[in-house]
C-alpha cells in the first residue's frame, strides 16, 4: 500500500500555543479518501483531532477543508489526487519543517487545514454560523409563495424544477466561500453560497417576489455585481453548483428581464464591457469607466473620471496606457467579433448553459423540452 | 435554565417537522442537534417519497402495500393514518418549496420503488431527503422567532420528574463544553437510528442510536429491535447506499453469469420485490457461488438511458465515480446488500407518545409501527414527516395545557460528575475506534439477513465484553472545545446499549418475518409471532422481554409473496 504524509493544521484556542502542523504518515489505498486518513490517525493514535463529518460520501457537507491548498470535501477527495493536485490561488506553503526532512525519502504530502474567509473554532473546525449561515439569511432564503396558492401543486413546467435542482443540490459546505477572492476583499460580499441559494428562488416560477429579490441584490453594493468572476468557486464546489453562473444569470436575468438598473453601476459596468470588445475586438481599459457612465463626453461621467484621476495617474505612470492610447482606439474589431454579436444577439431566446441538465460536455445536443431556454 | 413547552431532540426531517408543527399549535419550541441541522442523516435519503396522490391510486392500495412489505408485522391503524395522510403532507411540501421534480404537463411526477403496486414515489432527481431537509429548513429560519435553535448542542441525557415523566433535557455546547439543563413540559425524541452498530452501514457517522439509547434508560419500552434492514444496493468496500431509485428507473441486478436472477426469487416484481426479499435473493446468489469473487453481484443502470441517469440519478453517478471509479452510466457496479435502517426503536402510539409521559418520539428513533418487519422504500420519509408532524402538534397541545413542571436538583450534577469522569480517563484502555469496529463487524457477521441461535449468542457476549471494555475506553482529549473523544465515549455507549436490545430481540423472535430471517426457523409462524418483541429495563438494569399484539385492521395476513 502507498504511503502518505498527512499534515494536519491543528489549533486549540484554550491551549495559549499558536496553531501548528501535526504531521502523521499513514499507508493506505490511493483510493481512500483524505478523511479516511484523518479518522485513521484519529481513531488509533490521537482522537484529539477535531474535525467535522459524517456521512462519507458528499452529501452532508460537514467536511470541508482546504487539502493542498484548494477547498473541497475531505470525504471524497482521494489520497492520491490530493498529493498530486494543483494548489488554489493565493495559496502560501508552510516551509518546509526540518523535522520532516527524513532519509532521502519523500512521501507524496497531503496538507489539510481549515477553510479560509471563516473563524477557526478548532482545529479543522470553522465558525460557519459567523460567516456563511449569516449569508444565508441575507437572502430572504424561503420561498414567497405566488398568491393564489392553487389547492393542489402548483402547474410549473419540469424544465424549471430540473433547473432549480442545480442550485438545490448545494449540501452548504462552505468550499465556495472558503475560497471567494471577492469575500476576501469585502467580506460583507453576500458570497458564491447565498447567491446560488437566491437564484434557487429567482429560478422557481413558484416564487412570486423574483423582482424584489434581484433589486435588493441588485442594490446592495455587496451584492451580484460585486463578484470579479475568479472561477474559484465553480473549481472548489464539490457537487457542481456553479455558484459563478449562477450570479451571472442572476445579473442577466436583473438586467435584460427586470431592467434593473442599480445605483452600483454595476448593471451599466457590465454593458460597458459588452461594448467595449464590440467596438475594440479587445478590451480597452481606459474606455472603459467612461463607458460605464455613458461615455468620456457624458456630463455624468465627469466627476467620475474626476474622482478616478489617481488611477488614471498612476496607470500613466506605470505604462499601462499612454495618453494617446487613453484618448484614441488604436484598435478596430474585426468583423467576425461583431457577426459574432450579431448572430447572438440576433438570437429570440436566451440560452443558459446548465451542465447539471444537460450532463457531459459529448453528450448528445439536448432536445427543445429539456434544455433550459429563458422567454 | 431554559424552559419550553416542547424541546425536540434532532433536527432531522423528523425533529424539524415536529418543531414547525408545535410552533404552529401555539407551543414555545426548541430544537436541539449534535450537528447542524442540514448535517442530520435524513439529508442521504435518495428516492423518493411516497404519497397516493394520483387520482388513479388509492391511499388502500398503499397502505396494503405497506402491510404487506411488513410481512404483516406493521400496526394497521398506523399504517392507515399514515397512507390517509401521505398526500396532505407532499402537498404540505410542496407549497413550502420543495423542488419536486414534474412531469410532462407540470404536474408532480413519480418514479416506480419497490413493493409498490403503483408509481407513487415523488422525487427530487435523487437527492430527494437533502431537498427536503433544506427547505424544512428554510422555513426554521424563516419561523425563527417561534424557534430557538441549538445547532451543535450534544444531548446526554433525559431528565425524569418525580412523578416518572419526561421533564427536559441536558445538553452540552460542542462549541465550549457547557453543560444545560433545558426545562420542557415535552421533549420528542427525533434523532434517527442505529446504523453505526453495523459495519459497514449506509448511515452517516453521526447515526449512533442516542435516541433509542436514552429513551430506554429513563424506562420506555422499544419495540420490533430485531428488524433491521439490509438495503439491496450497497457498494461493496465502504457500505455506500444506491438508491432504489435506479431500480425503479429500470436498472437490473445481474449475477457474476450475467443472469438476471431476480426472475427466479420474485417473477413479478423483479428487482422491485421489497428490500427483504431482494437482499435475501443477493445473499443467495452470493453464498451458492454466483456472486462476483469481491462477494457481490452487479446492478447494471445502463439499462435506464444515459439523459435520464444523468438527470435522475445524478448522485449515484458521482457516489460510482468518486467511491467506486465506476461510471455507472456506462457499466455495471458491484453492490451487496448492507446495513440501512432500522424499523424497530422506541415504541409509541399513533401521536408519538412514548411509555413515558411527556417523551414522544418521531422518525427512525421511533417504532409506530408503520415498518413492521420491513419498510418499503420512500416510506421512511413520509414517515418522519407525518408523524413529526403529528408529534408536535400532540406534544404542544399537552404542553399547554399544564404548568412548567420542575427538574429533580441533582440531574444536572450526576451528568457533571459522568463526565467529568470520562475526562479523566486516559490513553492506556482500548480505543474506542476499534471497539466500535469489532462491534460493527459482529453485528454484520451475526445479526445480519441471516441468522441462527448459534450465531446470535456468541453475538450477545462479545456485545456484553465490549460494554465492559468500553467503560474503561482511552480518552485523548481533555479540552473543552469541540472535544468530539468524549461526545464519541457517550455515543458507544449508546450503541452497545442498543446492540444488545437488537440481539436480545433477535434471539427472542424463534421464526423468520420481514428483515428477520432465522436459518433455524425458517418459516413464517404466525400462531406463535404474529405480535412485537417488547423489550424495557423496567426498572432493573438488564433488558426485560415482552410482548405486545399486532394491530389488525382490515388486511389479514397472507402467503408473502412477489
Amino acid at each position: 500500500m502507498p504511503e502518505y504524509t498527512l499534515r494536519i493544521r491543528r489549533f486549540d484556542p484554550l491551549s495559549g500555543e499558536a496553531a501548528y502542523w501535526d504531521e502523521h504518515f499513514i499507508e493506505m489505498e490511493e483510493h481512500n479518501s483524505v478523511l479516511d486518513g484523518i479518522l485513521k490517525v484519529k481513531d488509533e493514535k490521537d482522537g484529539s483531532i477535531g474535525i467535522r463529518c459524517s456521512c462519507q460520501q458528499g452529501i452532508c457537507g460537514s467536511c470541508a477543508v482546504r487539502i493542498n491548498g484548494k477547498p473541497g470535501l475531505a470525504c471524497n477527495t482521494h489520497l492520491e489526487e490530493a498529493a498530486h493536485r494543483g494548489h488554489g490561488v493565493g495559496w502560501n506553503p508552510p516551509a518546509p519543517d526540518d523535522t520532516s526532512s527524513g532519509e532521502g525519502l519523500k512521501l507524496p504530502e497531503i496538507m489539510v487545514e481549515p477553510m479560509g474567509n471563516m473563524p477557526v473554532i478548532r482545529d479543522l473546525i470553522v465558525d460557519m454560523d459567523a460567516v456563511h449561515w449569516r449569508k444565508i439569511q441575507r437572502v430572504t432564503p424561503w420561498l414567497i409563495n405566488r398568491e393564489p396558492v392553487p389547492e393542489r401543486e402548483y402547474i410549473v413546467p419540469h424544465a424549471n424544477m430540473v433547473d432549480v435542482t442545480q442550485p438545490m443540490s448545494c449540501i452548504q459546505c462552505g468550499a465556495c466561500v472558503s475560497d471567494c477572492l471577492s469575500m476576501e476583499i469585502d467580506p460583507l460580499f453576500i458570497g458564491p453560497a447565498a447567491l446560488a441559494k437566491a437564484y434557487r428562488f429567482v429560478g422557481d416560477p413558484r416564487d412570486a417576489q423574483h423582482r424584489e429579490r434581484l433589486f435588493d441584490l441588485a442594490e446592495d453594493p455587496h451584492g451580484i455585481y460585486d463578484c470579479t468572476h475568479c472561477f474559484n468557486c465553480v473549481d472548489a464546489c464539490p457537487k457542481g453548483v456553479d455558484p459563478m453562473n449562477q450570479i451571472m444569470r442572476l445579473r442577466r436575468i436583473a438586467g435584460t428581464d427586470y431592467d434593473i438598473e442599480d445605483r452600483n453601476n454595476g448593471y451599466r459596468h457590465e454593458h460597458a464591457f459588452v461594448k467595449n470588445i464590440r467596438r475594440n475586438g479587445l478590451l480597452h481599459e481606459s474606455d472603459l469607466l467612461a463607458d460605464s457612465y455613458g461615455g468620456k463626453f457624458n456630463p455624468a461621467a465627469g466627476r467620475e473620471l474626476v474622482s478616478s484621476l489617481p488611477t488614471g495617474i498612476k496607470g500613466l505612470a506605470r505604462r499601462k496606457m499612454t495618453p494617446k492610447t487613453a484618448l484614441m482606439h488604436p484598435h478596430k474589431a474585426p468583423k467576425p467579433v461583431s457577426q459574432t454579436f450579431d448572430r447572438i444577439e440576433g438570437r429570440d431566446q436566451r440560452v443558459e448553459l446548465n451542465l447539471y441538465v444537460s450532463g457531459y460536455e459529448d453528450d448528445e445536443p439536448a432536445d427543445e423540452t429539456e434544455s433550459e431556454e429563458r422567454r | 435554565m431554559p424552559a419550553y413547552d416542547v424541546l425536540i431532540i434532532g433536527a432531522g426531517l423528523a425533529g424539524q417537522r415536529a418543531a414547525l408543527a408545535a410552533a404552529q399549535t401555539g407551543a414555545t419550541v426548541g430544537v436541539v442537534s449534535k450537528v447542524h441541522p442540514v448535517r442530520s442523516h435524513s439529508v442521504a435519503a435518495a428516492g423518493g417519497i411516497n404519497a397516493a396522490l394520483n387520482p388513479e391510486d388509492s391511499w388502500e392500495s398503499h397502505a396494503f402495500d405497506t402491510v404487506k412489505g411488513s410481512d404483516y408485522l406493521g400496526d394497521q391503524d398506523a399504517i392507515e393514518i399514515m397512507c390517509r395522510e401521505a398526500p396532505d403532507e407532499l402537498l404540505w411540501l410542496e407549497h413550502a418549496g420543495v423542488t419536486f421534480h414534474r412531469d410532462g404537463t407540470g404536474h408532480l411526477g413519480t418514479r416506480a420503488f419497490g413493493g409498490a403496486s403503483a408509481a407513487r414515489t415523488y422525487y427530487v432527481a435523487d437527492i430527494t431527503g437533502q431537498a427536503i431537509l433544506h427547505v424544512l429548513y428554510e422555513q426554521l429560519l424563516k419561523h425563527h422567532a417561534q424557534l430557538d435553535r441549538y445547532e451543535e448542542w450534544f444531548t446526554t441525557d433525559l431528565v425524569v420528574g418525580d412523578e416518572g415523566q419526561c421533564v427536559g433535557a441536558i445538553c452540552r455546547d460542542l462549541r465550549d463544553g457547557r453543560l444545560e439543563l433545558i426545562n420542557a413540559k415535552a421533549v420528542i425524541l427525533a434523532s434517527g437510528g442505529a446504523g453505526q452498530v453495523y459495519r459497514p452501514t449506509t448511515n452517516g457517522l453521526i447515526v449512533t442510536g442516542d435516541g433509542i439509547a436514552q429513551a430506554c434508560r429513563v424506562g420506555a419500552k422499544l419495540m420490533d429491535m430485531e428488524m433491521v434492514q439490509y438495503h439491496p444496493t450497497t457498494l461493496s468496500g465502504n457500505g455506500l447506499l444506491i438508491t432504489e431509485g435506479a431500480r425503479g428507473e429500470g436498472a437490473w441486478l445481474l449475477n457474476a453469469e450475467g443472469d438476471r436472477f431476480m426472475e427466479e426469487y420474485a417473477p413479478n416484481k423483479l428487482e422491485l420485490a421489497s428490500r427483504d426479499v431482494v437482499s435475501r435473493a443477493e445473499q443467495t446468489e452470493i453464498m451458492e457461488g454466483r456472486g462476483f469473487p469481491d462477494g457481490t453481484v452487479a446492478l447494471d443502470v445502463t439499462k435506464v438511458p444515459r439523459r435520464r441517469t444523468l438527470e435522475a440519478l445524478r448522485e449515484i453517478v458521482n457516489i460510482g465515480r468518486d467511491f467506486a471509479g465506476v461510471d455507472i452510466t456506462r457499466e455495471p457496479i458491484h453492490i451487496r446488500p448492507g446495513n440501512h435502517y432500522i424499523m424497530g426503536g422506541v415504541k409509541t402510539d399513533v401521536d408519538g407518545q412514548t411509555t413515558v409521559p411527556g417523551l414522544y418520539a418521531a422518525g427512525e428513533v421511533a417504532c409506530v409501527s408503520v415498518h413492521g418487519g420491513n419498510r418499503l422504500g420512500a416510506n421512511s420519509l413520509l414517515d418522519t414527516l407525518v408523524f413529526g408532524r403529528r408529534s408536535g402538534e400532540s406534544a404542544a397541545r399537552r404542553a399547554l395545557r399544564m404548568p412548567m413542571p420542575s427538574t429533580p436538583s441533582a440531574c444536572l450534577t450526576d451528568t457533571q460528575r459522568a463526565l467529568a469522569a470520562i475526562l479523566r480517563r486516559r490513553g492506556n484502555g482500548s480505543r474506542i475506534g476499534a471497539i466500535k469496529k469489532e462491534l460493527g463487524d459482529t453485528m454484520n457477521e451475526y445479526v445480519a439477513v441471516f441468522r441462527d441461535a448459534e450465531g446470535l449468542a456468541k453475538a450477545h457476549q462479545i456485545v456484553r465484553r465490549l460494554k465492559e471494555e468500553a467503560a474503561g475506553a482511552a480518552i485523548d482529549d481533555h479540552g473543552s472545545v469541540f472535544n468530539q473523544d468524549v461526545i464519541a465515549a457517550i455515543e458507544l455507549s449508546y450503541m452497545l446499549e442498543v446492540a444488545e436490545t437488537i440481539v436480545i430481540a433477535a434471539e427472542e423472535r424463534k421464526e423468520s418475518r420481514g428483515a428477520q430471517y432465522r436459518t433455524d426457523f425458517p418459516e413464517r409462524n404466525d400462531a406463535d409471532w404474529l405480535k412485537h418483541v417488547d423489550i424495557s429495563l423496567d426498572g432493573g438494569p438488564e433488558p426485560k422481554v415482552s410482548y405486545s399484539p399486532v394491530t389488525i385492521t382490515r388486511w389479514q395476513p397472507e402467503e408473502r409473496t412477489y
